[in-house]
């Protein structure tokens, strides 16, 4: 059973919604699920309208029957100093790193230990026991606000890129534990898309990048799909432009809209080349629809909300998940 | 990340931004360098590409550097393959002896010319060989941002040089934030003068025992997490970037410094979107921080107002009178079109208006969405002609 969720996709197709939608989602029934960022946006606290997130994991939502989110921002530095702390002891002497700089090294300048640490939190996470010797985790699930599309796959893969440094030892071991995480049936890695050509491309790339690295795929998430009520004679007119003038002049009229002949005519055109733009855009998500279908992984669809995003929308989304199968 | 003081007015009225002229920026000889930045996803790509083509059809002498392009976008500028070379652009219109060359962003091979070039052949097969090296070049994030200022201060210097151009744009990284571009040779330079570097050379310099008690400390805890071996490697690899990269650092700050002198132009691209346009503010309080000049915002994909002198709430109170006669159905769904575009074309007024509230010396550049997916060079010079404006089409 899936108890890593990571949520990935291009830049604007809105992967932030859908994480934390998929967060509420699980939570949902009385379960306790972890919702991270790893890019230090506090994306999380703009979508649940909170301050920004400290580093420590704090209760946001609570989902419906019960079951709670709790969130948290992932600050690199802040980890690197508790994991010597957890793992070495280190005590004196890592304050001692800390002031050598050894610490703004890693974090900041090092390219990529970032990404170490903020896995290595995650797995932390996704591991935690109640207590010492329980076999209870903390979390039913972690869901994973994870980087775009472009960086995932070297993103996820950075331990293996470790373990390739380090041949022995320590580090070795524990970025050994961390892709065998990574890679097991317990993580699905979610790629969400818009029915664009451009994000759906690269929906494919990366689905066959986290394959070619051994990383268990998801599903695809198709986000902000359009509401398309005209049957296919009407949108194929539409997309032509030749929706005719007389019918919808005779629907401005029965609407109440009509007005003097040369500003109903102007409202007739303006109505026309919206409907060839909206025809145009329902076609190619067609177009895409099916492209997606033949990526081959399963697919659950999100209705484009004409509303700026806040809570209420996110349960909205949580629900169509959750009947979509996803949690 | 650190809080930071905001910059800006301290009490502003909503107005409307300025008009940002994209077409006396790219006529204005002085201008040699444009950057584009902004949070991923906004359209900074198709930006860049329609920026330089518009240039070059004006008669500028343009190189655009892009680092991520969409396939097709890519193959139409005919770049196929990633081999850091400008190649010229076929298919635009160079009447104005404008020429227009493109080039993809390597960076693995970026960093290797960097080395090639500063390192006897013995010392660069040594490098190239390094784990951490090849690690670090090839696979580790952040890379990308310094190599891209690295590749930005080499054609500049070309450019220079051989006059073969005039104006280079280029687009940025799709960074986790605004600050791993513009922070890159800042850092650089830190981290090779920092005491971590002169910590990890010390053994190969002098004896271990004239080392202060602290560091011993530390190269103890470095053993002890890190494991002998690595932290071999890891010596030879600071060693090796300490003697290849002064020159590096001295090219980072120059970088530093060409971007912000008055030829340079930044542009902050966004998406009408509360997050993008959070991050676009973010971008352009920490320009004015760095003393870096600021042109204006470019903001793509606006909905347009389709049915001028329909308001959207009639539109919304005639599709329902339809809808409950079961009336006229296409009418009656293109009111409701009507209806939520023009209700998202008010909420992005709105977050516009309070982007300019907040910093009204930003100029604007408005771009409308269009239906389908920018893939071709008719493609870029439209969206160049929306960026110059009505005026300009």
């Amino acid at each position: 059973m899936t108890r890593l969720h990571i949520v990935t996709g291009k830049g604007g197709t809105g992967k932030s919604t859908v994480a934390a939608s998929l967060a509420l989602a699980l939570a949902s029934g009385g379960r306790k699920v972890l919702l991270t960022e790893a890019e230090g946006r506090q994306g999380i606290a703009g979508l649940f309208d909170v301050p920004p997130l400290p580093y420590s994991e704090e209760k946001i939502a609570v989902a419906p029957d019960g079951g709670d989110v709790y969130a948290l921002a992932i600050d690199p530095e802040a980890a690197l100093l508790e994991y010597l702390d957890m793992y070495y002891r280190l005590g004196r002497a890592g304050r001692a790193l800390d002031r050598f700089g050894v610490v703004d090294f890693a974090t900041t300048i090092a390219p990529g230990l970032r990404d170490v640490l903020l896995t290595g939190k995650v797995y932390e996470a996704v591991r935690r026991k109640t207590r010492k010797g329980s076999e209870r985790h903390v979390y039913d699930a972690v869901v994973l606000d994870a980087p775009p599309t472009g960086r995932i796959t070297r993103f996820l893969n950075v331990n293996a890129e470790m373990a390739g440094l380090a041949k022995v030892g320590p580090v070795r071991n524990q970025a050994d534990s961390i892709m065998r995480l990574l890679r097991s049936p317990q993580t699905a890695v979610h790629v969400v898309t818009l029915l664009e050509e451009m994000p759906v491309q690269e929906t494919g790339d990366a689905l066959d990048e986290l394959a070619a690295a051994g990383l268990p795929l998801g599903t695809v998430v198709v986000n902000m799909a359009r509401r398309n009520d005209l049957d296919d004679r009407a949108l194929t007119a539409a997309e032509s432009g030749r929706l005719p003038d007389k019918g919808i002049r005779a629907g401005l009229e029965a609407a109440g809209l009509d007005a003097d002949g040369a500003a109903t005519q102007a409202m007739v055109h303006g109505l026309q080349a919206l409907g060839q733009a909206h025809a145009e855009r329902v076609l190619l998500e067609q177009e895409q629809r099916a492209a997606v279908a033949k990526l081959g992984r399963p697919v659950t669809e999100l209705p484009r909300l004409n509303e700026t995003i806040d809570l209420g929308c996110l349960y909205e989304l949580a629900a169509e998940l959750r009947e979509g199968g996803l949690a | 990340m650190t809080r930071r003081t905001r910059v800006g007015p301290l009490a502003s009225r909503p107005h409307d931004a300025e008009r940002l002229d994209i077409d006396a920026l790219l006529a204005d000889r002085d201008t040699n360098i444009i950057v584009c930045c902004g949070a991923g996803g906004v359209g900074k790509t198709t930006t860049s590409a329609a920026l330089a083509m518009r240039a070059a059809e004006q008669g500028r002498k343009v190189v655009v550097l892009t680092i991520d392009p969409a396939r097709r976008l890519a193959q139409s500028m005919g770049l196929t393959e990633l081999d850091n070379t400008p190649r010229p652009v076929t298919g635009f219109d160079g009447e104005r002896g404008g020429s227009l060359d493109a080039m993809m962003l390597d960076m693995k091979r970026t960093f290797d010319e960097v080395v090639e070039a500063h390192a006897s052949p013995e010392k660069a097969r040594q490098v190239l060989a390094n784990p951490f090296y090849q690690a670090v070049s090839s696979s580790f994030a952040g890379t990308q941002e310094y190599m891209a200022m690295e590749k930005l201060g080499q054609l500049h210097a070309d450019a220079r040089r051989t006059g073969r151009w005039d104006l280079v744009v280029v687009d940025t990284p799709p960074s986790r934030s605004a600050l791993d571009f513009l922070d890159a040779p800042e850092r650089l330079a830190s981290f090779l003068d920092g005491r971590f570097v002169r910590l990890l050379m010390a053994p190969a310099k002098g004896p271990v025992r004239l080392l202060s008690a602290g560091l011993g400390v530390v190269t103890n805890a470095l053993t002890k997490v890190l494991g002998a071996q690595m932290l071999r490697d890891l010596q030879t690899f600071v060693a090796a970037l300490d003697t290849l990269f002064g020159g590096f650092r001295a090219r980072a700050e120059q970088t530093y410094r060409l971007l912000q002198a008055p030829g340079t132009a930044f542009l902050v691209v966004a998406a009408p979107q509360s997050d993008a346009l959070r991050e676009a503010a973010y971008f352009v309080e920490r320009l004015a921080e760095e003393r870096m000049p600021l042109a204006g915002l470019v903001l793509n994909r606006l909905t347009p107002d389709a049915v001028p002198g329909l308001d959207g709430a009639d539109a919304a109170a005639g599709a329902a009178r339809l809808e409950r006669h079961h009336e006229h159905p296409v009418t009656a769904h293109l009111l409701r079109l009507h209806a939520e575009a023009a209700a998202t074309a008010d909420r992005e007024e709105h977050l516009h208006r309070r982007f300019t509230a907040a910093h009204p010396h930003v100029a604007t550049a408005a771009v409308p969405a269009l239906p389908g997916d920018v893939h071709d060079l008719d493609g870029l010079r439209e969206i160049g002609e929306l960026l110059a404006g009505p005026a300009a089409a």
